[in-house]
């Protein structure tokens, strides 16, 4: 425990790190994903191919990904960015399927109904299909989050990996102190984050917890 | 007036779901398009706010053609109910009801206040204003969507089979509460079945559409049982039209004869049994009043155990009884 103590400076920046490099790509991913989950079930031939493409990305090996983006985007070998843009990629391949399938989730009556009152079709996405899409797109986010927190560790490898680097420290020194430190402060990470996402959908969808009464015939 | 001129809507697989229709859907009434699948009554309804565009012909309403201004302009004009009331999930009651209002940029408190108004109109507790519509029954969404159509005070209803996704018990109960609202607001109501009798119900006038998206008939629901242009409406209306077309034939000119003695009445006069032969108590039967149809006036009498049929007043005095002679006369046209 006095290691903890003795480290607790830089803990509290890996911390930092972690976090930074495993929550910007996820709104990032996020923001991507929305528009083009829209376009996909806008135009359907394109979700089957786009799904199969996030698919495909997401078995790329991290690792892989890491060493040759800064190849391809120009950026240096030990720029944070290569993480952000290879968990970003990792991020939409997988909450491409999520936004699709959540947009899709919208009753047709409901959509016509939309149409029908007069909402625009910027106004109905935003405010109506959006909304309603909220509980499969959260799945796939927790999931993201989760699977991002896990993924920027390997970032060490490269020498930016937020707790991570605990783990690098532990095998150079052959000292099993701040690996296992990493392990329970990432685990605790995840486990924090996710119960954050869980609470935010809760607050944003209180239509979608209200128990269902036995619907009786009585009007 | 809603007025629809040589109307035709042809997909680009070259399917015509409406084929040249011209009607005129006459203001303050119900007019029901009435079909068998397939025969363009939705899509000629969502043709009205554009929901669906025409290939040709032109609608207009009240002269003006629906082209003239933008689609989602006339939509916010124009109430729609549409089948399982489409409510939006994640709206409480009452935002559901507020939504044109809002989209109009009303004042929140009136969208508000206006909803609530409505929803007491349409028979619902106002305890559900505050729930979501998946805490609500069938009936009682669908009372809601029709809430929702009317919030912005719109000229023109489209309901498009906003009834029957409901048990045979909540889609009668509605049906009533839609003609005793229209009594009320007087809208021009254009409605969507493919229940013949829920059309002759409601309607005002009746569109009857063959396969193909063609009118085969238009016109009052009494001159449709009565005067079927050919043997496809004739078979759409069904067997039993003869019995059917007197729901539109008042009693009024019913001869009655006076209440016999068997028929012992209660002190304020209601019918309380038939004596039979044996001096026992037999149940009166159904009644009928005055400005009931001739159908429950048959009614009355073929459920009377002595083929009596009992005339009541408002009051639900005995005024006099009808017979088999007295049917058939008011039977002869």
């Amino acid at each position: 425990m006095s290691w903890v103590g003795d480290n607790s400076a830089l803990i509290w920046e890996q911390l930092r790190e972690h976090l930074y490099l495993a929550l910007i790509p996820m709104v990032l991913g996020l923001l991507i994903s929305l528009p083009l989950g829209y376009v996909a079930t806008r135009f359907s031939w394109l979700a089957n191919p786009l799904v199969a493409l996030g698919g495909v990305l997401y078995s790329l090996p991290s690792i892989a990904l890491f060493i040759v983006l800064p190849a391809i985007l120009g950026t240096q070998i030990l720029s944070p960015v290569n993480i952000i843009v290879a968990l970003t990629i990792y991020a939409v391949s997988l909450l491409i399927r999520n936004v699709i399938d959540g947009l899709r989730s919208v009753p047709e009556e409901v959509l016509q109904a939309a149409v029908s009152v007069g909402y625009g079709t910027l106004r109905r996405v935003l405010t109506v299909d959006l909304p309603i899409a909220i509980p499969v797109i959260f799945t796939g986010l927790r999931v993201v989050t989760v699977a991002n927190i896990s993924m920027v560790s390997v970032g060490a490898i490269i020498g930016i990996g937020g707790f991570g680097e605990l783990f690098t420290t532990g095998f150079q020194q052959d000292f099993l102190t701040p690996i296992v430190v990493g392990v329970v402060l990432s685990l605790a990470l995840a486990l924090v984050c996710d119960i954050a996402l869980v609470g935010l959908q809760r607050l944003l969808t209180p239509w979608a917890r209200v128990i269902s009464p036995l619907k009786e015939a009585t009007t | 007036m809603i007025e629809f001129e040589d109307v035709t809507k042809r997909y680009p697989d070259g399917t015509v779901a409406v084929d040249n229709l011209s009607l005129r859907i006459p203001s303050h009434q119900i007019t029901v398009f009435v079909g068998p699948s397939g025969c363009g009554k939705t899509t000629s309804l969502r043709m009205i706010n554009r929901t669906i565009e025409r290939t040709s012909g032109t609608i207009s309403i009240d002269g003006e053609d629906i082209n003239s201004k933008d689609a989602v302009t006339l939509r916010r004009g124009i109430g729609y109910v549409i089948q399982n009331a489409g409510l939006f999930p994640h709206k409480t009651v009452v935002e559901n009801v507020a939504t044109v209002p809002k989209l109009l940029g009303w004042d929140k408190r009136k969208a508000r206040s206006t909803a609530m108004e409505l929803l007491e109109r349409v028979g619902l507790d106002l305890k559900l204003a505050e729930r979501y519509p998946a805490q609500l029954s069938g009936g009682q969404q669908q009372r809601v969507g029709v809430a929702r159509a009317l919030a912005a005070d719109p000229i023109i209803m489209l309901m498009d089979e906003p009834f029957s996704a409901v048990d045979p018990i909540v889609r009668n109960q509605l049906q009533e509460e839609l003609l005793r609202l229209q009594r009320d607001i007087g809208k021009t109501i254009v409605f969507v079945t493919h229940d013949i009798d829920e059309a002759i119900k409601l309607g005002d006038h009746v569109a009857v559409l063959r396969v193909g998206g063609k009118l085969a008939q238009f016109a009052p629901p009494a001159e449709l049982l009565a005067n079927p242009v050919d043997e496809f409406v004739e078979n759409f209306i069904g067997k039993d039209r003869g019995y059917r077309a007197l729901t539109f034939v008042t009693a009024e000119e019913l001869r009655l004869t006076d209440v016999p003695a068997e028929l012992t009445r209660a002190e304020d006069g209601s019918p309380k049994g038939w004596v039979n032969g044996s001096g026992e108590l037999e149940p009166v039967g159904a009644t009928f009043q005055r400005g009931d149809s001739l159908r429950a006036a048959l009614d009355a009498v073929l459920t009377s155990p002595v083929g009596k049929g009992v005339c009541v007043d408002e009051s639900g005095k005995a005024v006099g009884v009808v017979e088999y002679a007295a049917l058939a006369e008011a039977f002869r046209p």
